[in-house]
């Protein structure tokens, strides 16, 4: 059975976050399949990476180290993936739909002559018949998106040229380990055998990466606000009930396109994607951009002045009011009745 | 420092940002007629880019190339109307229906045509697909570097480019060497206005095509003024393999599309009595969500 390959990013000796996301999700259309899981990361200092990467299930694992490969630049880790994915053959890529992945699939997915599908949210197995040919194609890879602007949601197959490749958008797949002890086979890779010099032609002068400090996706509560919440000292009513609850605020866009919050923590499909334990939505009505990036919050608290608002459908409770009313309230009870 | 030729690629592309209730059909599918199409945003910055470059050395040259139904000439006027000093449309019913990798062999396909090229510039990615993936492919294909997510030109040198990429987690500079291709970010600067003066010059510029309801006036003010024929290439024009166009060369179908429902949830509905809000704390704290 033909693998599933999963491109990681890794950066000063640590896998980037989407990827451990997309070993997960790589592992689980393995195990549907029933093939084994590959990877592959370049970067340089990598002796030891494994144990990063082996816990989510990795059979096989290729590891490019060369000092040249880090900070990331297109062409020497195009041409090392595509060595590789010639080699291997696989019959699933997966990269993530980051700086990173969106530069680098559509080159390799060019040199193999194969489908990519960008920023998918869903990753399937299934069968796909093909009227023309009158044949059945089992076991095909359901790369599922939001299309036109959030507005429907499309399943992209490809039957005939493979491998069938994929971007996956950060924070929407579920980050899983296999294994603590799983033994993974690992690969080094002669890189100077497959780089040449022309591969580096592109020079780097100078870099400003900021570790950025808000960290949405990792917060257990959110309490975000919308253009409902009518200014940016409101807001600071949404901050104290954050801090409280030991959440973060966030917010729609059309609250950051106002100017009460900073755009980092917009929440939606053109913002970040979270999956809270508990998400408050307050002076939110709910729009389809704005839900795609948190209807997968475990527990849901819509707070609006309109009872028709489309968010209540999604909502566990839903409270009917102002929201400069309700949110003291709930600070206050929250103090009187926590331990 | 020598003047450079530059390529923009732009599209026409549904305007996505602003879809109506009547743009859905009842089975979920997108009724592309019903949406208006505008220049793709991003193609705008990279319009506005290439522009740039020729206020900074005169004498640069910038075609604007776009591939699409007749429609699209659009495209091409609009970009004579800021500047540009050629436009080339791509169109031909055979190249329908293609994803990004039929796509970029076709673009790729009549920038070899052109041949002589520093830099090709494109807006980052499409709002009808927000794929920002045929920018790559086509730099694939002609075998040259490819700087994706480009803000500013930083330096324009005789044998190097140098830029800043904004990065989702920062920025980055580099250089690179002609030829390269280039993606533009939103976050550079917004395209210039259109120039009257240019709107009045090329305002009855036409493909060979749409000429063809026949016009007497234009057919004769065509003539007189041979700029106003906005080139037209097909598949033969191209030298295309037919098999690498289109449908047929494109290996990425929709197998279904379906349009978003909220799942509705049982919920509990709440006034803001201090009751009810006190009541549901109290759950959630039992419950271990909060506290
Ligand atoms: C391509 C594209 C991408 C997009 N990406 C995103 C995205 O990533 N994230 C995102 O959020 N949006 C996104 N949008 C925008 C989205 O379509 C909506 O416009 C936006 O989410 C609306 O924000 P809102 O709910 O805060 O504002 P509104 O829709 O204006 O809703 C305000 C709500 O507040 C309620 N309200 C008013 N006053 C009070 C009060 N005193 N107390 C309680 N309730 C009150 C109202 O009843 C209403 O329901 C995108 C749009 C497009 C086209």
């Amino acid at each position: 059975m033909k693998s599933v390959f999963v491109y990681c990013e890794v950066e000063n000796q640590k896998v980037a976050e989407i990827s451990q996301e997309l070993l997960s999700a790589g592992k689980r259309l393995a195990e549907k399949l029933g093939a084994p899981l590959e990877a592959m990361v370049n970067g340089k200092d990598l002796k030891g990476i494994e144990s990063q990467i082996a816990p989510y299930g990795v059979d096989k694992l290729f590891v490019g180290d060369d000092t040249r490969l880090e900070p990331y630049r297109t062409l020497p880790h195009a041409a090392l993936v595509t060595k590789v994915l010639k080699q291997e053959d696989p019959q699933i890529v997966l990269f993530g739909a980051t700086s990173v992945g969106r530069d680098l699939a559509p080159r390799i997915a060019s040199k193999l002559n194969c489908g990519l599908t960008a920023d998918t949210t869903i990753l399937d197995i299934g069968d796909h018949f093909v009227k023309k040919e009158k044949k059945e194609y089992t076991d095909l890879l359901y790369a599922i998106r939001p299309a036109f602007g959030g507005s429907i949601m499309a399943n992209i197959i490809n039957w005939d040229m493979h491998p069938q490749m994929a971007t996956v958008r950060e924070g929407v797949m579920k980050k899983e380990i296999f294994d603590a002890n799983y033994k993974t086979k690992v690969i080094s890779v002669k890189v100077n055998e497959v780089v040449s010099d022309t591969d580096f032609v592109v020079k780097i002068i100078e870099r400003h990466i900021e570790e950025s400090e808000v960290n949405l996706k990792d917060a257990p509560i959110i309490v975000a606000g919308g253009y409902g919440v009518g200014s940016k000292e409101n807001f600071d009513l949404l901050k104290n009930l954050a801090n409280i609850l030991g959440g973060e605020v966030g917010g729609s866009r059309a609250a950051v396109d106002a100017g009460f919050i900073d755009h980092n923590r917009q929440i939606g499909q053109t913002g970040t994607t979270v999956r809270p334990k508990l998400y408050i939505a307050a002076g939110i009505s709910g729009a389809i951009q704005h839900t795609a990036g948190m209807q997968d919050a475990s527990l849901i608290i819509s707070i609006n002045n309109d009872p028709e608002a489309p968010i209540n459908a999604l909502a566990d409770y839903v409270i009917t009011g102002d929201l400069g009313i309700v949110i003291p309230k709930m600070i206050q009870y929250y103090k009187e009745n926590a331990k | 420092m020598r003047p450079l030729k530059i390529i923009v690629l732009a599209k026409q592309v549904p305007d996505t940002r602003h879809v109506g209730p009547d743009a859905m059909k009842p089975d979920g599918t997108v009724n592309r007629g019903k949406l208006s199409t505008v220049f793709n945003p991003d193609d705008l910055h990279a319009l506005e880019l290439a522009l740039n470059i020729k206020d900074r050395i005169p004498g640069t040259q910038v075609t604007i190339l776009t591939m699409g139904p007749q429609k699209a000439a659009d495209i091409i006027r609009e970009g004579y109307y800021r500047g540009v000093d050629d436009g080339i449309m791509i169109s031909d019913r055979r190249f329908g229906g293609a994803d990004t990798l039929a796509t970029s062999y076709t673009i790729v396909q009549a920038i070899k045509k052109i041949a002589d090229y520093d830099l090709i510039v494109g807006g980052r990615q499409a709002i009808d697909g927000d794929t920002a993936q045929v920018g790559p492919q086509c730099a694939d294909k002609l075998n040259i570097p490819q700087v994706t997510y480009v803000e500013e030109i930083l330096e324009i040198k005789e044998d190097e480019i140098i830029a800043r990429r904004r990065l989702e987690t920062g920025v980055e500079t580099v250089s690179a060497p002609y030829p390269v291709l280039m993606t533009v970010h939103g976050s550079s600067p917004d395209c210039r206005s259109r120039k009257a003066k240019k709107v009045m010059k090329y305002k009855y510029a036409r493909t060979k095509t749409e000429m063809r309801k026949g016009d007497p006036v234009l057919e004769a003010l065509h003539l007189k003024r041979p700029h106003l024929v906005i080139p037209e290439w097909s598949v033969e024009d191209i030298n295309a393999d037919v098999t690498k166009i289109g449908l047929a060369g494109s290996p990425t179908k929709v197998k279904s599309v379906s349009s978003i429902v909220l799942t509705a949830t049982e919920s509990k509905v709440l006034t803001d009595s201090d009751s009810d809000i006190e009541g549901m704390i109290k759950e959630l704290i039992k419950h271990h969500t909060i506290g």
